[in-house]
């Protein structure tokens, strides 16, 4: 019998943050060979931290991703104040949350109104969006707009903000300051309300798999910065227990490591995790509006991300208005550390899902040891496992509309291929 | 007459995405800037490619790898106007703190499977390899900078992006001087402008984003580094950072090594 061998290429993704491509090998109409092909060049962030100082370090780790340098600086700040045995709380750990919704809010933004929505639509990008649905893209942009004027606020800037510092921050607002952006969250709840409404009405290409979801749970709140590692399937553990559970592989083809779960294989980090694992802990206006988008736990089908991104985000803006209005300003921006010898985890999720630290220390606060975790390699194993399912789905396709929807079902993600080619190290062995 | 709108292209190369983000994060302006332009390659944005020339190329990231060396001369033939934006492509970002080490060592230190990887000993700047017209400074660069930049090509005059230090922004903005009143050690006085001052606004020294200004007493701010209390690797570490190849600082930080 002739085979019938036939690939599918896209050699530069477009819409996502980083240089990647992907490979498919189809044989007599299966699926043969997928590789999501990751080229950014690595940059070694976890090496050159070695000698440096803990207090340079949230400033160096945001260098690692320019669309969500918050989560680089809050696991740097977690992971150091661990390793000291400092606690930031009270009036610290909220503005800690406030900020972080505000990265939540611009990077979620960015994604579902100039990345994705365009292929649900049918568009090349949001310029070519804008021209038909010039008042819906106004509303992203806006509402994209509050999120950077948040962090822009707390931290300075919206790209590497200066604010953070091991311990707290380096300023803190007054509860003046806060007014005018309540204001606009206000607004922002709403637009977020109408995101939801708008994106629920798309249609979703057919995927289901029996993902193994990870995601941070906190008895109290829907995870930011805090909690432990839960998943669908019985893990429950400390974050200083990642690496009893996780580990990573590195492969021939592509730039970044593949994590997995040890003896398990491929797990799903990210919003649809988060929302699955921690539904009970969402605000009573967000449950009502999944509730009304037909949008509730659990949802196994990752196209369906743009709808728990926008749910996310108008959770977001809704604790960002709680905290607002429950701010005291503390007696000092930060909590003073001590640097001693020591190890520090720090987990926290990043948007894309959680993004893990662990750090040596020597007695002056000197880094020895470095090892970072982006949500990125810990999702690229199921991205290529949702790409296999999908093109066996829909073989039958034209070449060009197989080929979108295979770029479509990656973007499902938001890769952020910058964050997941920095860490192409395994485990350094210590003589 | 209708002209011909100026097509504009994005190309990256090793960084972390934010300079390029700063276009997409210009809500305000973005659209109103499509109007006039034809932004024709812009990968992080739009899966359209429309192929070159371009009378304008934006490049971000600094060049570590063989291969883009090839891809940046590639580049450069199709670019009318070839304009840098930020640290990693203007002086080779933080990345380029490779370049003080050996690299097979650290490679061999670092990788499981080194064969997988190639990548260069130094991570350099764009303007090492081919021209560039105008290099726009900043970890990140300042998106009205970007938009003054464009603006100021398509219309043939230079850009009005000072040169200046930290310290003019701060003055303007009115901030007590955080090195004179609190003892904080603080690069504006060496650091070109282009932030808005914003560590010293936020109590804290500048950690120089934006570079060596145009004519840096580094020497001398490290001696007033040093009559504060800071120790020589201190003051090593301050200039080693998101500019750390750029020669002004380059050379002062090796002037503290040991």
């Amino acid at each position: 019998m002739k085979t019938n061998s036939t690939t599918i290429k896209v050699d530069y993704l477009a819409r996502v943050e980083g240089e990647g491509s992907v490979f498919i090998k189809l044989k007599n109409g299966v699926v043969a060979d997928v590789k999501l092909k990751i080229f950014e060049p690595p940059r070694f962030f976890e090496a050159f931290l070695r000698g440096r100082k803990y207090s340079e370090v949230p400033d160096i780790t945001a260098r690692i991703c320019g669309i969500c340098p918050i989560a680089y600086q809050m696991s740097s700040v977690h992971a150091i104040e661990s390793a000291f045995g400092a606690t930031v709380d009270g009036s610290l750990r909220s503005l800690r949350r406030l900020i972080y919704c505000g990265e939540w809010i611009e990077s979620h933004m960015l994604h579902v109104y100039m990345l994705h929505a365009p292929d649900f639509l049918g568009y090349d990008d949001v310029l070519q969006l804008a021209k038909d649905y010039p008042d819906i893209v106004q509303r992203g942009l806006k509402l994209k707009k509050v999120g950077n004027d948040l962090v822009a606020l707390l931290g300075g800037r919206e790209i590497h903000p200066v604010n953070v510092r091991v311990g707290g921050f380096y300023r803190v607002p007054d509860k003046k300051e806060l007014q005018p952006i309540a204001e606009r969250l206000k607004w922002a709840r709403d637009a977020a309300i109408e995101t939801v409404r708008w994106v629920a009405t798309f249609t979703f290409p057919e995927l289901d798999q029996d993902y193994e979801f990870v995601a941070l749970r906190h008895p109290d709140e829907y995870p930011l910065n805090e909690g432990r590692l839960v998943s669908n399937k019985g893990l429950d553990i400390h974050v200083r227990e990642y690496e009893f559970s996780f580990e990573e592989e590195h492969v021939p083809y592509s730039n970044a490591l593949h994590s997995i779960l040890k003896g398990r294989g491929a797990y799903f980090v990210g919003p649809l995790a988060r929302f699955n694992l921690n539904f009970d802990k969402l605000s009573p206006l967000v449950q009502e509006i999944a509730k009304e988008a037909n949008a509730l736990p659990e949802i196994r089908n990752p196209f369906k991300s743009i709808i728990v991104r926008s749910l996310e985000t108008l959770y977001a803006c809704d604790e960002a208005l709680r905290i607002i209005e429950q701010y005291e300003p503390p007696e000092k921006p930060f909590v003073d550390v001590t640097p001693r010898r020591s190890f520090g985890f720090g987990c926290t999720e990043a948007p894309r899902g959680i993004l893990y630290h662990r750090y040596r220390f020597g007695p002056e606060g000197a880094i020895e040891d470095a090892k970072i975790v982006p949500p990125t390699s810990q999702n690229q194993r199921t991205i290529e496992s949702d790409l296999r399912n999908l093109v066996s789905t829909y073989s039958s396709l034209p070449r060009s509309e197989l080929t979108w929807k295979c770029e479509q079902a990656i973007r499902n993600y938001d890769p952020c291929i910058s964050c997941a080619t920095h860490f192409l190290k395994l485990e350094i062995e210590q003589e | 007459m209708t002209a011909r709108k100026p097509r504009i292209a994005v190309f990256k190369f090793a960084s972390c995405d934010g300079c390029q983000l700063s276009l997409l994060d210009a809500e305000d302006e973005l659209l109103t800037v499509a109007e006039l332009i034809d932004i024709a390659y812009f990968p992080e944005a739009s899966r359209r490619v429309k192929k070159g020339p371009y009378d304008i190329g934006l490049v971000e990231g600094s060049i570590t790898t063989p291969h883009d060396v090839e891809r940046v001369r590639e580049i450069r033939k199709v670019c009318r106007t070839l304009i840098t934006i930020g640290a990693c492509a203007t002086a080779g970002g933080i990345q380029a703190l490779r370049n003080w080490k050996d690299v097979k060592e650290f490679i061999r230190l670092v990788y499981a499977s080194p064969e997988y990887i190639s990548t260069l000993d130094r991570s350099m700047p764009i303007g090492s390899y081919v021209h560039v017209d105008f290099e726009l400074r900043g970890c990140p660069i300042n998106k009205y900078q970007l938009i003054e930049a464009i603006n100021a090509f398509l219309w043939n005059r230079k850009p009005n992006i000072p040169t200046y230090s930290v310290c003019v922004e701060c003055k303007l903005r009115g901030n007590v001087c955080v090195m004179v009143a609190h003892g904080t050690p603080c690069l504006g006085p060496v650091t070109q402008a282009g932030c808005g001052a914003i560590c010293p606004s936020y109590q804290r020294g500048c950690y120089g984003c934006f570079g060596p200004m145009e004519s840096p007493n580094s020497p001398s701010l490290s001696r007033h580094f040093a009559e504060i209390g800071q120790s020589k690797r201190d003051i090593m570490l301050a200039f080693r950072g998101f500019n750390a190849y750029a020669e002004a600082f380059r050379k002062e930080s090796e002037a503290h090594e040991g």
